[in-house]
Parts: C-alpha cells; structure tokens; sequence
C-alpha cells in the first residue's frame, strides 16, 4: 500500500512514442538545471558557465572541429556497445577495450619507427580492433563458459588493461628521448590518419565511425542476426526455444563491443594523439555506456547522443579556463545526464496517475 | 617481521574497506536490488570523510558523514532504479560515474593531502603470540567491522528483519501478498548499503591510508561487489573473501619487500586478477550460485 498522497506509476498500453522522443532532450535541459545550481552553489558564474559550456563548442568551426573529433571515439564505442546492451550483455569494460586498441595498434610504429606506405594507418585500425575484440572475448569466454558475470569481468579487465598501458610505457615502450615520460616515440607522418578538413584534427575515423553508424543500424534493424540477439535480449526463454544461442548472443555482442572500442582506441592513437600515451582516454569507456543509453540505444539516435556528449567534454573544457570549473565537473555532468534520462523514458513505459484520479476510475 | 606475519598482521585493515562495502550490498541483494554504484558511495564517503577530519572534525563525526552522505546517494539510486522501475544496472552505473564525479569535484583543492591516521587497539595477551600477534592489534573500526560481519550474520540467521529482507529479495510478490512493503524494505536496505559503503570509503581515506586522491578507491567497490557473488550470498563466506582480498593486496607490498623484481604494475593489477580467477572458479559451479542466489535480483518490483 503506497501513501494516499503519492502518485503511481501505471504501465502504459503500448510505449509511448512522444515520450520516447522527448526523453533525452527533456533528460539533457533537467542536468544543465540542477548543474547549473551545483556550479552555482560552489560560487561559479552561471551566465560565465553556460557560455563556455553549452554555447562555445558551437560559436566556431575551430571548436566544433574539436567537437567533431570527440564525437568519433564515443560513437563508435556507443555503436558497438548499444548492440550489447538490446541484447542484455552489459559489457562495461569499453575502456579496457579502447586501450588494448590503442596498444595494438601502437605495436606497428613502435616496432618499426622507420616503416613507410599508405598501409600503416589502415593496419593500424585493424589491428586495434582486433585488440579490443581480443580484450573483450576474454569477458565473453568468462561469461559463456565459466558463467561469470560479464560486467564484473569486463570492469576488472579495464583496470588490468589501465596497468598493462602504464607498463609498456614506464618500460619497454618509453621513449629513451622523451625525459622519462611515459609516453612512446612520435609516430612517423604515415602512422597518422588523413585528416578530413584542413587546420582541424578532424580525422576519417569520424567518417569510418559514421558508416559503421549505419551498418549497425542495418545490422540492428534489418539482419536476422540482429532479430535474434535482440529477441534474446527481450525474452530469453523464449529465444532459448526459439534455438537462439544465448552463448552466440554473448560472444558476438561482445565481440563487436570489443571490435568497436578497439577501433576506437586506435583511430585515437593514430589520430589526434600520435603516440601512446597514459592519458590516451578520458573515460570515453564509461562515457560512451551514457551516449549508447541517451541515444535510446538506437543507432540513429546515438549519432545524436555522441555529439551531445562531446559538445560536453569540449564546453568543460572550456568552462575549465574561462570559468575557473573543476574538470571533474564533466563528470557530474555525465552521472547527472544518465540519471535524469532514466527518469524521463520511465514515462515510455509508465504513467503517473494521481490519487484523485485513481480514486476516480476505480469504482 | 617474516611476509606471514606482514601481511597476516595487515591482512584484516587492508580487508575492512572491502568488508564494508560488501557487507552493505550485501544486505542490498539479499533485497533483490543490484547497485553497481557502490564505487562512487565511497569515493564520495571518503571525500567527505577527509575533508572533515582535514578540518579538525575528528574522525568520527568525519565517518558519520561519510555514512550518511553514503545513504544519501543511494537514495537517489534508490528512488529512480526503485520509485521509477529504470533499469538497475543503468542507474547503479550513473550513481558511480555521479559518486566519483561528486568526490573529484569537491576533493580537488585536497588532492594529495595527508591527515593523521587513528591509533591501534592491542588485545592484551593475544598479542603476543607467535607469527598470529599482529592480527590483535588493530584500530577500533577493524574491531567494529567485525562485529557488523556478526551482526548481519545474526540477523539473516536469527531474526525477523532477515526474514523480511530475504523474502523481499526471493518472492517480492508473494512477500507483498502477506502484507510486507517490498518497496519500502528495499529502499532501507539500498540506504543501508549506501551508508556501509560511505563507512567503506571514510576508511579508506582517513585511516587505512590517511589521504585524498582522485581514483584512490581503485576499483574497491567494484571487488565488493564481486565479493558478494564469491560469497554466494553468505556473510560468512563474504568476510573470508574480504580478508583473502586484504591479503592480496598486501602481497604486492610483501612481495617489494622482499626484494622480488616483478614490475610494480603487474603487482597492482594481481587484486583485479585474482578477482577475474575467482569469479570464474566460482561462478562455474552453477548449482552453488542457484542455490544461494537470490530469485529476484535486480528485477524491479511492480504489483
């Protein structure tokens, strides 16, 4: 018996599409309020804030090129995630993946400094992306075989993949002329990917990110294969009859999780970093679960969701200069967007109903 | 001091971070709850600890604090995963990402900062036994910890509470049916383990090792959580894990010492390692996890 005075929610007949739609932007305006009060409560200027925030990333093409260029990472990892998540495989360790990307990938100029040809940066990404399906099949093998929770596996085997990076570059991989950062050699002019637009760092991952966008949208609403794994995601048993493997579903969630996140960490490297570094994430794994989320784990949708979030990363970055704000503060912001969204797209499913009316319509 | 002694003697400090964060979830899943945000309540407990005892609050109104602003947070887990069905896992994920924001965020001006830590309680007579002395010599929350592991442990096995918490957490329908108030059981045992794990993070941060750093819990959170599943649900089995992780994460300290030329990294990784390794061992045995597993967990609760 809940108290007269609180509403309840009463399950919808069917989803309801206007707030399925109005979930993420409704999701997004309720963080800016309550990270507005936070900002606000420390002694920030609000007018200060939300213009390097929300409004500098898109005043000039300079910053929205860096926009762009946080869009790629997030969208391809957001993409291979979200195709787990409809199947209920909650790979979180996108992280690890990126980084194990980013070291495959690195094993090519590190190896072979001199290398030249325009083979270099396509291997590169390849490379990568198996690096991270590898990291990830080790999740899947755990999961399907020995049964072990995969969100736990993937999130432990992040934290290793963050030791194994340091490893490599505190030791068999520093560079001897680089003042004992950690960090490896510079990459040579043909381990770099071509940049799409001259003067920005715009890159053709991004173009790479967005054609796999669609192929994950084909593959999610037109394949078979996706029918399945998204009928297993939904009804299990009934998958299960149907002769859906559910230890399929496992393996080729997280493959294309690890894949995408591979291919991720590597266009990252090759990109706008051009060495291995130890900084080479800024949690775009943990982001990219909250872009893969706000999308409504739709591949249209999270072309939008990844733009969003990384029109967040540059205006904290921005708001880090101009307004004096913690970078910490992206963080909040993120926590806060997933939270709010999840209350919003309760009302997909459910309505409110108030006392009075209950009162009305039960006779 | 022989690397027994080591790390038999910090074994149960080391463990009671872990101890206390598992003890709360616990009590959480045994409810039927999953909160997989129990990394961010202690980073968040263990900010507002050490800037409280920082300021001269002492320590214990600093673990009040971390306590409550523990439960705090998991409330609002609590209200969104439990008042508004969203998905469970989800929600544990953003109120970790949130946590960790929150703690970064306030503790950045006490990034690196030191405290005094608290002093150690010997139990006379027992501390002078050979190679087992140091286990007697700990600091007043180690002892509490313990007693908390007896107090859940009794509670699940003796009184009504339990009863309740478990039936919530097995049948929530059928718990409902006979007049209980699922959701209200629930929502106290997510607050409870929102304040264990604030307890968790206060350690941490203003004991076992006195300071503030963005990222000191490590992972701790997530190895609590996993400490359940090893303990199949068992408070017994949970706070022999806790102390099996103590004691690894003693070992790469041990290991230094005794001059063993590993890369420190390899060393730092063995906790999540050893984690991975478990959890498969574990989980493995299908029949254990069913047996003690708990029916509902993480399915939300509608009538």
């Amino acid at each position: 018996m809940s108290p007269r005075f609180l509403p309840t929610l009463v399950r919808r007949q069917r989803a309801s599409l206007k707030a399925t739609l109005l979930a993420p932007p409704l999701a997004l305006a309720v963080a800016i309020v309550l990270n507005l009060g936070l900002y606000m409560l420390m002694g920030r200027d609000p007018v200060a804030v939300v213009h390097a925030m929300l409004l500098e990333p898109f005043l000039s093409w300079s910053s929205f090129s860096e926009v762009l260029l946080k869009t790629g990472p997030l969208l391809l990892i957001a993409q291979g995630l979200a195709i787990g998540f409809r199947a209920k495989v909650f790979n979180i360790g996108a992280e690890g993946q990126f980084i194990l990307g980013a070291i495959f990938a690195s094993a090519i100029p590190v190896w072979f400094p001199q290398a030249t040809g325009g083979w270099i940066w396509p291997s590169m990404l390849l490379l990568g992306a198996l690096g991270g399906a590898l990291w990830a099949s080790i999740t899947a093998f755990w999961r399907v075989r020995l049964n072990a929770n995969e969100i736990l596996v993937s999130l432990m085997l992040s934290l290793v993949a963050a030791q194994l990076l340091y490893y490599l570059l505190l030791g068999p991989w520093k560079d001897p002329a680089g003042f004992n950062f950690p960090q490896s050699v510079m990459f040579q002019y043909d381990a770099i990917v071509p940049t799409l637009f001259p003067g920005t760092r715009v890159n053709v991952s991004l173009l790479i990110a967005l054609a796999l966008s669609l192929a994950a949208w084909v593959f999610m609403q037109k394949s078979f294969m996706g029918y399945k794994l998204q009928v297993g995601g939904l009804a299990p048993r009934a998958a299960g009859y149907a002769g859906f493997s559910e230890g399929r579903a496992i393996w080729l969630s997280l493959l294309i999780g690890g894949f995408a996140a591979g291919l991720a960490g590597a266009a990252e490297v090759a990109g706008p970093l051009g060495q291995l570094q130890r900084s080479i994430s800024t949690g775009y794994g943990y982001a990219a679960i909250i872009v893969a989320y706000l999308g409504g784990l739709h591949p249209i949708g999270i072309i939008v969701s990844s733009l969003v979030m990384a029109a967040i990363y540059i205006g904290g970055d921005n708001a880090m200069v101009s307004a004096n704000l913690p970078i910490a503060a992206v963080r909040v912001f993120q926590g806060s967007l997933l939270l709010a969204y999840l209350v919003a797209v309760a009302f997909v499913r459910y309505r409110l109903e108030w006392p009075h009316a209950a009162a009305r319509s039960t006779p | 001091m022989s690397a027994v002694e080591f790390i038999l003697a910090g074994m149960l400090a080391a463990a009671t971070p872990f101890l206390l964060a598992a003890l709360g979830e616990l009590v959480v899943e045994r409810a039927g709850v999953l909160n997989l945000g129990v990394e961010g309540l202690m980073a968040l407990g263990a900010v507002v600890a050490f800037v409280i005892v920082y300021h001269g609050g002492g320590h214990i109104l600093g673990f009040i604090a971390a306590g409550v602003s523990g439960a705090l947070l998991a409330l609002v887990f609590a209200f969104i995963a439990l008042g508004f069905r969203a998905n469970q896992v989800a929600t544990g994920l953003a109120i970790g990402i949130l946590g960790q924001g929150l703690a970064a965020l306030f503790g950045k001006s006490y990034e690196s900062l030191t405290i005094k830590g608290i002093g150690k309680i010997a139990i006379p007579g027992l501390v002078d036994l050979p190679v087992v002395g140091g286990l007697f010599v700990q600091d007043i929350v180690v002892w509490l910890s313990l007693l908390a592991t007896l107090a859940v442990w009794a509670t699940f096995a003796f009184t009504r509470t339990g009863l309740v918490i478990r039936a919530v957490g097995e049948n929530p329908k059928a718990a409902h049916a006979v007049g209980y108030p699922v959701i209200a059981v629930r929502v106290a045992a997510v607050a409870f383990g929102g304040m264990m794990a604030g307890f968790a993070g206060a350690y941490a941060a203003s004991v076992y090792t006195p300071m503030w750093a963005d990222g000191m819990i490590a992972g701790r959170g997530w190895i609590a959580i996993a400490l359940v599943v090893f303990g199949t649900w068992m408070t017994g089995r949970v706070f022999l894990g806790a102390c099996l992780f103590g004691a690894v994460s003693l070992m790469s300290l041990a290991a230094q010492a005794a001059g063993l030329n590993l890369p420190s990294q390899l060393l730092s990784s063995l906790p999540y390692l050893v984690t991975i390794l478990v959890l498969g061992i574990i989980s493995a045995d299908r029949r254990l996890l069913k047996l003690n597993g708990v029916a509902s967990l993480g399915e939300p609760f509608e009538r």
